[in-house]
């Protein structure tokens, strides 16, 4: 029985030796030098289950039973041990790893559109879904198509409106607006009714100055059928102007005169830089002019291919770079061509 | 054009528009209103103005209508005066320096009080010593011992004109104790006046809108005048040479008129309208002018018969001679060439017809008789002229746009009517006319029906009549038709199926546009047709955005020496055709651009020390003029640039690496795959703009279709260019887009595991990497799902001009798990074939 005793007391003694190591144990790393010294092959407790051969064969299902209980205690021990450690450097690594949060991110690098891109964009999505497909007609064109299919026969005095660039060969410029794409989109489509926008640039003879260019974007409409009306036009021309000033936009037709539409008028929005109380950029009117626009003028029509009997549209044109300088309040309109890349990037 | 409200007045009844609302009617209809500078009358009360709003009011207690009684020397000035002033309340003696009371000094109390505008204390004012208008406040202050607190006007303290040599004397009639504003305060409203309205360049007719658009009553200025004097049959003679240059031609005349001033409300009106007061007489024809739309002309009718040798005067209206001039008023001598239409005597050319008339048959002081010329021109030909000579002026402007014969007539008569109102004298009986080429005012008969159907209204024949006829368009209704005949002021209106969208302008505007209902179309929605290279472009902007690349517009025009540098030195081909510019704006932008490189390079060198990574392109035109043809070939280039960092510099340190030419190669990949076109092939190439050796064409199938590599250093060399190479690329733009797939073939995402292994082989130096890839897929077969250079190695133990290149392989099969031994037989069959066709070795 002594055997036994001295047996049972050996593993007790092993027991709390080890756990007594255990608790000294304050690192996770040191737990795998604890694990050999305590569970390992060697281990005091691993001794026990080797010397069992020698013991007496009564006692051995009880030893054996007794070791297993001592190695399944250090065993869950460990285990508890590891869990606590664990969680006590998880602890620290939170409480330590703090990164300044203010600090830039890494720089990805992206592509932009360019500003005048983007809003043609716009706008081409707001008239596509209205049915409206987009064309494109030369930027160098002859006299005729500029002006004089236009209604404006040479030395007419709405020619004055337009300072034009010419070139040195006969009777060829540059456009001075988009409106000639009518005239090519017309003698292509002609009698089918159209619903066409033209973006393109246009070239005007003026000083360059932080308020005037001599190269700029603009965006033609043109609807011809049969029986297209003035109400079509007002309502159309409000439908995308709300689309891409807001539903709020306040908007007003006032009369104009443009020689290829009759009659003419010019669309203008409440000013979005003041709300309408009046600034610079409204010249203090509240209103800023949009687009001009009209009934196609049957002179044109007819240059067009279709008789003006039978059909009637409306055209509007509007600029891009203006509109787009005054809602991003852009100080110089020559930025847009200029290409500097600090002004791009902020787009 | 300046328009004063108090002018406005005389014609139309606008008493109970406030001046906001009259701007707002006026621009609506057409006569747009940018500004309106007060003089004197208030700003309208309200915070909300639509209108931006200048000038100077005038409050009823500081500025007040007074009579100076008496003018009296200053003790110790002989500069300054002072007045004994009645302000219809009190008595004040007011100090003065104006020079135009000098002459009534010491004269004791004058007969007949003199009238003046007067200003009391605290009157804010413009500073008449000041240049430009610059605002004071009376205050009270001693000047050279006498007490001085307010002040007798200038033009210029009231903001009238730049006049400040004397104070303003007023008509006689001008009530003591009035105030000011009451007696002349007005309101300038300066309008845009468009191209088709030149009817509207006059008073008359911007009161015709007025009253149209409000359907208050239009009066007419009286022009009955008494004509007593002799008659004026046989004392000219009046010659017209073209009457389709010259329609009609009306002489007037007025003997014995006094040259003096006019009365100073017509002098301030003529200011607040931006015309210079002269005289009465030079008055009477601006005034007119601007009053009803036609320009009119005074001859010196004494000088016209001294010209003709004391006989009769001739009149001659002709075409200039080759190489005749004249002196115009202006005191230019100008060359006329026979183009130009003028007015002539016996002598010699008396004026430019329709523009300025000559310096020797002006009217002078000394003049007593006045010819009158009302005249009118054919347009186009005063528009040639004015163009031609570059001479600007009120009469060119408007005769330029065309005014109606049957004004010359009215203009004559109302012009003597006003000099003989302000300067006396008799009018002669009888008018010189011609009319050889009359007007023919158009009849046009337009449809309710067709209005209604044309703009979306409903309105009534009856409501149509009432709108033209407002606009003086006589109106005869017959059932749904309306026939109208246009009104003898209007040269603007058609015959025909013009006419009629004339007239529907004049509907709609005058009834208002914003009483039109706005509806959607209604049209059916025509045939839907896509233009699949625009679709294409589209897609090919936004891929190159998802590439990281920002997108230029860029201008068109430019200088051939400036796209010359794109070239080496010795290589600057600038004997290209150009499509020149006739009126440039400058030098450095006098030709359309042939090359969108240039463009590209240019914004490379403005942009490259503003920040050192640049990663760009452009989608836009070049112009290639073609002999034998009228208009340049316009062909859609891209470019592409890409200098400087491969990624932008962080805080963390990384040395970040500068781009190469596979950073290149890499975004036009990218953009080949991303268009999902095949068959792309680089082939070493050499181009004057680029490195021989860092180069290459992109060939789609055979076809070429652009060039990218590192910019040549001898063409870098040409630019200010940051350190780093600078790579670019250019391709024309239709064989790309048309190569580019909408619809393009998905393959099956394998449901079998692939099989990854490397392969290197040892080649000789020559061989380049798409041939070992190229047999490396020929003996991969099918079951070669992917080949990928991952590594090239070159090195000693690999002996002289050799290298390895060392490749990821994917084996897969659609249908089936790989074997080894299946795997292994594919990669020795690859292996021999290397070895065959390149004799290369495997690395071990
Ligand atoms: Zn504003």
């Amino acid at each position: 029985m002594a055997e036994k005793e001295q047996a049972i007391e050996k593993l007790e003694q092993i027991k709390s030796t080890a756990l007594a190591a255990l608790v000294e144990v304050s690192r996770e790393e040191d737990l795998e030098a604890w694990r050999v010294a305590h569970l390992g092959r060697s281990s005091a407790v691993m001794g026990v289950f080797s010397s069992m051969g020698k013991m007496d064969k009564d006692l051995r299902p009880l030893m054996g039973k007794a070791a297993n209980e001592v190695r399944q205690a250090l065993e869950s021990a460990l285990e508890e041990k590891q869990g606590v450690l664990a969680e006590q450097a998880l602890k620290k690594a939170l409480a330590t790893e703090q990164l300044d949060v203010t600090l830039p991110g890494r720089p990805v690098t992206r592509g932009r559109l360019h500003p005048l891109t983007q809003v043609l964009g716009r706008i081409t999505r707001i008239f596509g879904d209205m049915g409206f497909q987009v064309y494109r007609s030369p930027e160098v064109e002859t006299d005729d198509y500029n002006f004089t299919y236009l209604n404006m026969p040479p030395y007419h005095p709405a020619r004055d409106m337009w300072d034009t660039f010419y070139t040195k060969t006969d009777g060829v410029l540059l456009r001075t607006h988009t409106s000639p794409g009518q005239i090519h989109v017309m003698r292509e489509h002609a009698p089918e009714p159209i619903r066409a926008i033209l973006p393109g640039a246009t070239m005007r003879y003026e000083q360059l100055s932080a308020r005037s260019e001599i190269e700029f974007a603009q965006v033609e409409v043109l609807v011809v059928g049969e029986k297209v009306t003035f109400a079509e036009m007002k309502g159309t021309l409000e439908d995308f102007a709300k689309r891409l000033f807001g539903e709020d936009a306040r908007l007003r037709l006032r009369a104009s005169h443009f020689p290829f539409t009759e009659p003419s008028a010019e669309m203008d929005v409440g000013c979005f830089v003041c709300g309408g109380t009046g600034c610079p950029v409204c010249k203090e009117t509240g209103w800023l002019e949009i687009l001009g626009c009209g009934m196609v003028h049957p002179v044109v029509l007819e240059y067009g291919g279709y008789d003006p009997e039978v059909y009637s549209g409306f055209a509007a044109g509007m600029g891009i770079d203006r509109s787009t300088l005054m809602r991003y309040r852009i100080d110089d309109i020559r930025h847009f061509r200029n290409n500097d890349i600090r002004f791009l990037k902020q787009f | 054009m300046n328009v004063p409200l108090t002018w406005i007045k005389d014609y139309v009844d606008i008493e109970d528009l406030g001046l906001e609302e009259l701007a707002k009617v006026m621009t609506m209809v057409g006569l747009e209103v940018d500004e309106i500078h007060l003089v004197g009358m208030p700003k309208p009360a309200g915070e909300k103005h639509e209108f931006k709003y200048t000038g100077l009011s005038w409050p009823k207690d500081k500025f007040i209508v007074a009579q100076v009684d008496e003018v009296m020397p200053h003790p110790n000035a002989d500069r300054l005066v002072l007045c004994r002033l009645n302000d219809g309340d009190e008595e004040i003696i007011v100090l003065t320096g104006a020079p135009n009371l000098y002459d009534y000094r010491g004269k004791g109390p004058l007969e007949k009080p003199l009238k003046v505008a007067y200003a009391r204390e605290g009157a804010v004012l413009y500073d008449g010593h000041e240049p430009g208008r610059k605002l004071t406040t009376l205050k009270r202050m001693k000047i050279r011992g006498v007490d001085s607190f307010s002040m007798i006007c200038s033009e210029k303290e009231l903001g009238i004109s730049d006049e400040h040599e004397g104070v303003i004397l007023l008509d006689d009639d001008a009530p003591t104790g009035t105030p000011l504003v009451d007696y002349m305060g007005d309101a300038v409203l300066s309008v845009d006046t468009l191209p088709n309205m030149v009817r509207d360049a006059c008073m008359l007719g911007v009161a015709r809108e007025i009253s149209a658009a409000t359907g208050k009553p239009l009066s007419y200025p009286d022009d009955q005048i008494q004509m007593t004097g002799k008659s004026l049959a046989g004392r000219i003679d009046l010659k017209i040479q073209d009457p389709e240059l010259n329609p009609r031609f009306v002489l007037g005349m007025i003997e014995g008129i006094a040259i003096q001033p006019s009365p100073y409300w017509i002098r301030r009106r003529l200011n607040l309208a931006g015309m210079r007061p002269i005289n009465c007489v030079v008055d009477a024809t601006n005034y007119v002018m601007l009053e009803l739309g036609q320009p009119l002309h005074a001859f010196d009718y004494d000088s016209l018969v001294a010209r003709a040798g004391g006989e009769t005067p001739t009149i001659i209206t002709r075409t200039a001679k080759q190489g005749e001039t004249l002196v115009t008023l202006d005191d230019i001598e100008r060359t006329l060439d026979p183009e130009m239409e003028l007015v002539t005597d016996t002598a010699g050319p008396l004026s430019i017809a329709g523009v300025m008339g000559g310096e020797e048959s002006e009217v002078g002081g000394s003049s007593e008789n006045i010819l009158l010329e009302g005249a009118s021109w054919n347009f186009i030909n005063v528009r040639k002229t004015v163009s031609k000579l570059k001479l600007n002026s009120e009469a060119g402007y408007r005769f330029s746009r065309g005014i109606h014969p049957a004004m010359s007539e009215k203009g004559v008569r109302l012009c003597l009517k006003r000099m003989q109102e302000w300067g006396g004298g008799v009018i002669a009986e009888g008018l010189v006319d011609k009319y050889p080429n009359p007007q023919v005012d158009p009849v046009v008969a337009l449809s309710a029906s067709w209005v209604n159907d044309s703009l979306g209204t409903a309105l009534k024949p009856g409501e149509i009549a009432e709108i033209l006829s407002r606009l003086e368009f006589e109106c005869d209704i017959d059932g749904d038709v309306i026939t109208t005949k246009t009104p003898s002021h209007r040269v603007d209106i058609h015959d025909g199926i013009i006419g009629r969208a004339d007239l529907l302008e004049e509907v709609s505007r005058i009834y208002g546009y914003d009483r039109i209902p706005a509806r959607r179309l209604n049209q059916p929605l025509p045939p839907q047709k896509v233009d699949q290279l625009m679709l294409m472009e589209d897609k090919l902007r936004e891929l190159l955005v998802d590439l990281g690349l920002q997108e230029l517009v860029a201008y068109r025009m430019t200088a051939p020496e400036r796209e010359a540098r794109r070239f080496p030195p010795d290589d600057m081909a600038t004997e290209v055709a150009y499509l020149e510019i006739q009126n440039p704006i400058t030098v450095e932008r006098r030709v359309m651009r042939r090359s969108i490189l240039a463009t590209l390079l240019e914004i490379i060198e403005y942009n490259c020390s503003l920040s050192n990574r640049l990663v760009l392109f452009e989608i836009g035109p070049v112009f290639h003029p073609i002999t034998g043809k009228q208009l340049p070939e316009e062909k859609m280039m891209l470019s592409i640039g890409l200098t400087g960092l491969r990624e932008m510099p962080s805080w963390q340190g990384d040395q970040p690496t500068t781009m190469d030419f596979y950073d290149m190669k890499g975004v036009i990949e990218g953009m080949m795959s991303g268009l999902h076109i095949d068959e792309v092939q680089y082939r070493a190439a050499t181009h004057p703009s680029f490195h021989p050796g860092k180069s290459a064409e992109v060939l789609i199938g055979d076809d070429i279709v652009g060039v990218m590599g590192e910019l040549h250093p001898l063409v870098k060399a040409n630019y200010e260019m940051a350190e780093p190479p600078v790579y670019a690329a250019e391709f024309e733009l239709e064989p790309l887009l048309k190569a580019g797939r909408i619809l393009f073939d998905v393959e099956a995402v394998p449901t079998y595991p692939p099989v990854l292994e490397d392969l290197a082989v040892v080649v000789d130096e020559d061989i380049t990497a798409d041939r070992v890839e190229e047999v490396i897929k020929k003996g991969g077969g099918e079951t070669l799902a992917k080949v990928q250079l991952f590594d090239i190695y070159r090195g000693k133990q690999l002996g002289e001009s050799k290298k390895s290149l060392a490749f990821n392989l994917t084996y897969i099969a659609p249908d089936r798990t790989l074997t080894d031994k299946e795997v292994l037989k594919v990669r020795n069959k690859i292996i021999r074939l290397l070895n065959e066709e390149l004799d290369a070795e495997l690395r071990s």
